[in-house]
């Protein structure tokens, strides 16, 4: 090697300043790397609601619905709202590691726009969502599912689930700042999200529940997505009912977003 | 605190970096307690210290990652806490651990980088190529970064931290963990960027290294700066005697410790193996008669020297304590 500096090494003066949307589709790049290099991930987020409508259908469907075509009809909207919401964990968790190993600082020792980073994992977030939601929905296809509000239905729903999950995905962005163990992420994400989704109408008519929980299953964010999932997908519903499901998502944006910069910015 | 500069008058126009009173608490710790440090554009300069010294705080706050509780700083000419995004522009840190993304190649971290930078297409992608062939990584560019060895992420991680050319590079503790050979690469590479004029900010709590590569040291001991200036006027501040013997019988060491002690009236300092032996001698004459005396005393020697400290020693006399890199070496004695 030669004592004199390498050419490359010559000063290389800065382009100009690129925009927050360049920045923020950057990151989803990145994220759109992620699933070409671990493509394990999609076993992970698809494998548990994968196992959940076959055993669901096939096992309780019958005693639940009287038969398990019906009970798919039934099942199906509700497990798409099972995987959103179970797949904001693992968001939470990539920036957990990422903290952890020290990336975030290199981030944010650049000249890039705050926000970026974390509109980056919103970016993957949403092909996560879109992808898990697809892979289920044609399991279900396969299984006799069939939407009755056709193919407009179908996109609205998928619309409904990453709005959902972007919402929800806050949750677990802030736990991801706030503890540097991602496995402690997802217990505390899991140990949270059980109780919302099985106290909920995804898997059964709450009509025999007792009172008090019914109470609770009544207002459960997670049964006013399902109802109004159903009916974009099944009909019967009305955009009052997604108007509803979205008040939660839409509450907690607003509650986080603010909490997520300022997170990100003190540490 | 004792500060020996021939180097002293504060002029922003020459200064990549002028920090003044630098206080950084978390809870009841106080990481930093008060830190001036004035930096000359163009320099290496070394903060050296052990474990804890607040060294990778200090330069956390000056790359933006941290906010001072008080005390005031600019880089390259921009205040940290009103143009925070000045100053992003104008340095760049290389963490203590790689700041790579594991799942991704070489390359695709150099272009994920150059596109924040604002490079596009094919330029991002040129820039990544010239850095991997630059930082001899080219062979590894398209294997994920989680296969790269300690001195490939290492080498990758300067790389990323050269998209565009800084005015200041932080590089704390940029040899940690590396062996010897990795060590003299990063070395190479440090040296070379200096030469094409970046400024470069180092936390090291190898004393061999500052030696080797800084134009001037400041010593970090508890939040504070304990002393500053090149590396000779950190020798000279303890003495300019220093007599080194070797013994060839270590076991006579206690008896040669306490001949020495009597004779030059300092702390006699032991080496990890116990057979040489060193302390600081007032004068030439001291160290003469210091020598005779274990000779009179049958005391015999394999080797003996009279020269400068080294910074360990250094180290000692400035914090009383061993530095890291004679207890390392006290272990694997």
């Amino acid at each position: 090697m030669s004592d004199a500096p390498p050419a490359v090494l010559k000063t290389v003066a800065r382009p100009p300043k690129p925009s927050a949307l360049s920045n923020a589709l950057t990151f989803g790049w990145r994220a759109m790397l992620k699933f070409r290099h671990v493509p394990e991930q999609l076993f992970d987020l698809v494998m548990t609601p994968i196992m959940f409508t076959l055993l669901f259908t096939f096992v309780f469907g019958g005693a639940l619905a009287g038969s398990t075509s019906d009970y798919l009809q039934f099942f199906l909207p509700g497990i798409l709202v099972q995987t959103v919401v179970f797949n904001a964990v693992y968001s939470g968790m990539g920036l957990s590691t990422d903290l952890g190993k020290g990336l975030f600082d290199r981030f944010r020792s650049l000249p890039i726009w705050p926000l970026a980073p974390f509109a980056g994992l919103m970016v993957g977030d949403i092909l996560r969502h879109l992808i898990a939601a697809s892979i289920i929905l044609t399991i279900g296809l396969l299984l006799g599912y069939r939407p009755e509000m056709g193919l407009p239905g179908v996109l609205g729903a998928f619309a409904f689930l990453v709005a959902i999950g972007f919402g929800m995905g806050w949750i677990f962005i802030v736990l991801g700042l706030l503890i540097s163990t991602p496995t402690t992420v997802m217990t505390l994400g899991f140990t949270f999200l059980f109780p919302l989704v099985f106290a909920s109408n995804i898997m059964v008519d709450p009509a025999t529940m007792p009172d008090w929980l019914r109470a609770f299953v009544d207002v459960n964010p997670v049964s006013l997505m399902t109802t109004a999932i159903r009916g974009l997908m099944n009909g019967g519903g009305s955009w009052g009912d997604v108007g509803l499901a979205l008040i939660a998502p839409a509450l907690i944006t607003a509650a986080l977003a603010p909490v997520t910069l300022a997170l990100y910015r003190r540490r | 605190m004792s500060h020996i500069s021939s180097f002293s008058p504060r002029n922003s126009g020459t200064a990549a970096i002028d920090a003044r009173g630098l206080v950084k608490h978390f809870g009841d710790v106080t990481a930093v307690a008060g830190i001036d440090l004035l930096v000359p554009k163009g320099m290496i300069f070394a903060i050296l210290g052990p474990n804890g010294a607040g060294k990778t705080t200090l330069m956390r706050m000056l790359a933006t990652l941290a906010r001072p509780d008080s005390g005031t700083a600019s880089v390259m000419g921009h205040d940290l806490v009103s143009e925070p995004d000045a100053v992003r522009g104008a340095i760049a840190m290389t963490g203590q651990f790689a700041s790579l993304d594991e799942d991704l190649t070489g390359r695709e971290n150099l272009i994920l980088l150059a596109r924040l930078w604002g490079f596009k297409g094919r330029h991002a992608r040129e820039r990544a190529d010239d850095l991997l062939a630059a930082f001899d990584l080219a062979a590894a560019a398209a294997k994920q970064v989680k296969a790269y060895s300690g001195g490939m992420r290492r080498r990758l991680d300067i790389a990323a931290s050269l998209i565009v050319t800084p005015g200041v590079l932080f590089l704390d503790e940029p040899t940690t963990g590396l062996d010897p050979t990795a060590r003299k690469d990063v070395w190479r590479m440090i040296r070379e960027l200096a030469l094409s004029g970046v400024t470069i900010l180092l936390t090291t709590q190898y004393l061999e290294e500052a030696d080797q590569l800084a134009a001037r040291i400041a010593v970090i001991d508890k939040g504070r700066k304990i002393a500053e200036g090149t590396s000779r006027e950190l020798k000279a501040q303890t003495g300019s005697g220093f007599v080194h013997v070797s013994l060839a019988d270590a076991s006579r060491r206690a008896a040669a410790a306490a001949v020495l002690e009597k004779e030059l009236g300092v702390e006699i300092q032991q080496s990890a193996e116990g057979a040489e032996l060193s302390a600081m001698a007032g004068s030439a004459e001291a160290a003469n008669r210091a020598l005779a005396a274990l000779i009179a005393q049958g005391i015999e020697l394999t080797d003996f020297s009279m020269g400068q400290p080294s910074l360990d020693e250094v180290f000692f006399a400035l914090t009383g304590e061993k530095s890291r890199d004679a207890e390392e070496e006290r272990m694997s004695a």
